[in-house]
């Protein structure tokens, strides 16, 4: 009976992982068998034309914006509260509200993100349906996931770094640009990539602030639809999954391209830190 | 003796002392700013969501039991109520439970446990790289393969449904729980198992009895983390769920999740219908903290 049991389980462990690998290869097959026929120089560099033979560059250079304006603000004000929080910080009250903050933020659906970038953003701000507004949204998005890669970065800091540098009779200040920075630019690092990733990934939240004008954007005040949401539309509106897959494609490469090079910091990282 | 220096040179060193000291209160005070920032726009989110969404309701007359309880939503008519909606989201998310929880889990304890290390070394980072693929291509996904495959197994007339949206959310729940429960279960401590093995149980028994409870919390994570993903999940769900506005009674119904309603509405809505998509988003809210706090509930039970 018990022989019976065991065999069972181990039948369905190995069941379950095949079925996982099985469904997981399926989604990535066929998104690279329906679109690969579209991908071509024309397609990803060509401007775009609603009769449907033009490309998608419009959008590459929405998504484009759109990581390099969150980053901007997103990184600086994480990596500087990791930094408070983890340097500075006395353990206390104040602490564990922007703790609690910080992962309720975490917990939040894009949709919601959406809701609140649309009202405050857009309206209040009077940003409009922009690259801006959506940025921005994105940015409060990412910032808890740069605070936790930068906290984690921080901590593998060997106290004694700290201590033989204040011991050299550096200010805080100095100990902590000269030395603590500079050792956890690895981890910091892959922090920021892995934010690349989610804003590139984004879709909710940037349809509700960014709109979804399909043309180049003339300024950052501009609407303009990203690559997920470009692929969303083709979907929703015209059923055409070529387009939507082949989209895919480039959102997966990126995203590929993404993961690779964050393995491959934090791969780096651990070598000089073993040494 | 001391060393003689002229005043001018002790004034200098004590100007460049205090600018030192000036910049060191100065950074500090920075860097608590930024940390508050999170808190700042945390109440900023809730300020903003719940004044849009509370206004109809404070201010305007409108019964929130019906808002919660209504079937009907037609806007046109001033008539505003999301009970469909709120049953949809429940019965989609507790399938994708059910469905993505067991799967996930099992793969994950078979990539820690069972596979060979050569197996897993294949077979984690793809799932890793599968948790990042934009949610968007699931939902291209359901529909190009998923709802014709509905359609025709069961011969509906729409394969857009409350099932499809459970197929698509069980699937993209999966790699966030199969990597997640995969670390918690490889962090158990190898003494566990040679304890386990010692006392002459078998493998499969370790995992279940030994294992998997020691790591509990860990997998207690990977689920919420699921969950909230497919909680939140909202362009690919409106392109599978067919977005009715009924009450589902079986599996196979058109719905229309909670998320589905405010991103499909939210482009031309204005004046009360908007505020009312808000009190959707507060609705949604409320939803994912009673569940994240159930869950720890339960977690924290387990742990004793």
């Amino acid at each position: 009976m018990r022989h019976f049991k065991d065999s069972l389980l181990r039948a369905l462990l190995w069941l379950s992982a095949f079925l996982s690998v099985a469904i997981l290869v399926m989604i990535v097959g066929f998104i690279f068998y329906k679109g690969i026929g579209l991908i071509s120089f024309n397609f990803i560099f060509g401007d775009y034309s609603p009769t449907g033979d033009g490309g998608i560059w419009p959008m590459i250079i929405t998504t484009i914006y759109t990581v390099l304006i969150s980053l901007v603000i997103a990184t600086p004000i994480g990596i500087l509260a990791a930094v408070y929080l983890q340097e500075y910080a006395k353990q206390g009250r104040l602490v564990r509200l922007i703790r609690f903050a910080t992962e309720s933020l975490t917990g939040i659906p894009s949709i919601i993100y959406g809701l609140f970038g649309a009202v405050f953003f857009v309206t209040t701000l009077k940003l409009g349906m922009s690259i801006l507004a959506a940025s921005l949204t994105l940015t409060i998005i990412v910032l808890p996931v740069i605070i936790r890669t930068t906290e984690e970065a921080l901590k593998t800091v060997p106290r004694s770094y700290r201590e033989g540098s204040l011991a050299l009779g550096t200010t805080k200040l100095q100990t902590l640009y000269k030395v603590i920075l500079p050792s956890s630019m690895p981890g910091i690092l892959s922090g920021i990539i892995l934010s690349v990733g989610r804003i590139v990934g984004e879709s909710a939240a940037i349809f509700l602030t960014a709109g979804t004008v399909a043309a180049m954007p003339e300024s950052i005040l501009s609407s303009a639809r990203t690559l997920t949401v470009h692929s969303y539309l083709v979907t929703q509106e015209s059923g055409d999954i070529e387009l939507a897959a082949a989209v895919g494609i480039v959102l997966i490469v990126i995203i590929l391209a993404i993961n690779l090079s964050a393995t491959y910091i934090s791969k780096k990282f651990n070598k000089a830190t073993n040494k | 003796m001391s060393i003689p220096t002229t005043n001018k040179q002790t004034v200098e060193i004590g100007k460049a002392n205090k600018r030192k000291y000036m910049l060191e209160k100065l950074s500090s005070r920075i860097f608590l700013i930024c940390a508050l920032l999170s808190v700042i726009t945390l109440l900023l989110i809730i300020g903003f969501v719940f004044y849009k969404g509370a206004h109809p309701f404070v201010a305007e007359g409108y019964s929130f039991i019906n808002f919660i309880f209504g079937t009907d939503w037609v806007p046109s008519e001033d008539k505003f109520g999301i009970f469909p909606m709120i049953v949809a989201s429940i019965f989609a998310t507790i399938g994708a439970l059910i469905i993505g929880v067991p799967i996930g889990l099992f793969t994950a304890i078979f990539l820690a446990e069972i596979a060979s290390k050569r197996l897993a070394k294949i077979i984690s980072p793809a799932i890793q790289l599968l948790a990042g693929i934009p949610s968007v291509l699931y939902g291209v996904f359901g529909l190009a393969i998923i709802v014709p495959f509905l359609q025709n197994t069961f011969g509906l007339v729409k394969g857009q449904s409350l099932i499809a949206v459970i197929l698509v959310l069980a699937i993209m729940m999966l790699p966030t729980i199969v990597t997640v429960a995969e670390t918690a279960i490889r962090a158990v401590p190898q003494t566990y198992r040679e304890g386990s093995y010692a006392l002459g149980v078998s493998q499969i028994g370790t995992i279940f009895k030994v294992i998997v409870p020691a790591a509990k919390s860990g997998i207690m994570t990977a689920i919420v983390l699921g969950l909230g993903r497919a909680i939140g999940e909202t362009m690919a769900v409106i392109l599978v769920a067919g977005n009715s506005l009924i009450v589902p009674t079986s599996l196979t119904d058109s719905v229309r999740p909670l998320t589905t309603n405010i991103a499909l509405e939210m482009g031309y809505a204005f004046g009360t219908h908007q505020e009312m998509l808000f009190a959707t988003g507060i609705v949604l809210f409320s939803f994912i903290l009673i569940l994240n706090f159930v869950l720890a509930k339960i977690s924290a039970k387990g742990g004793n």
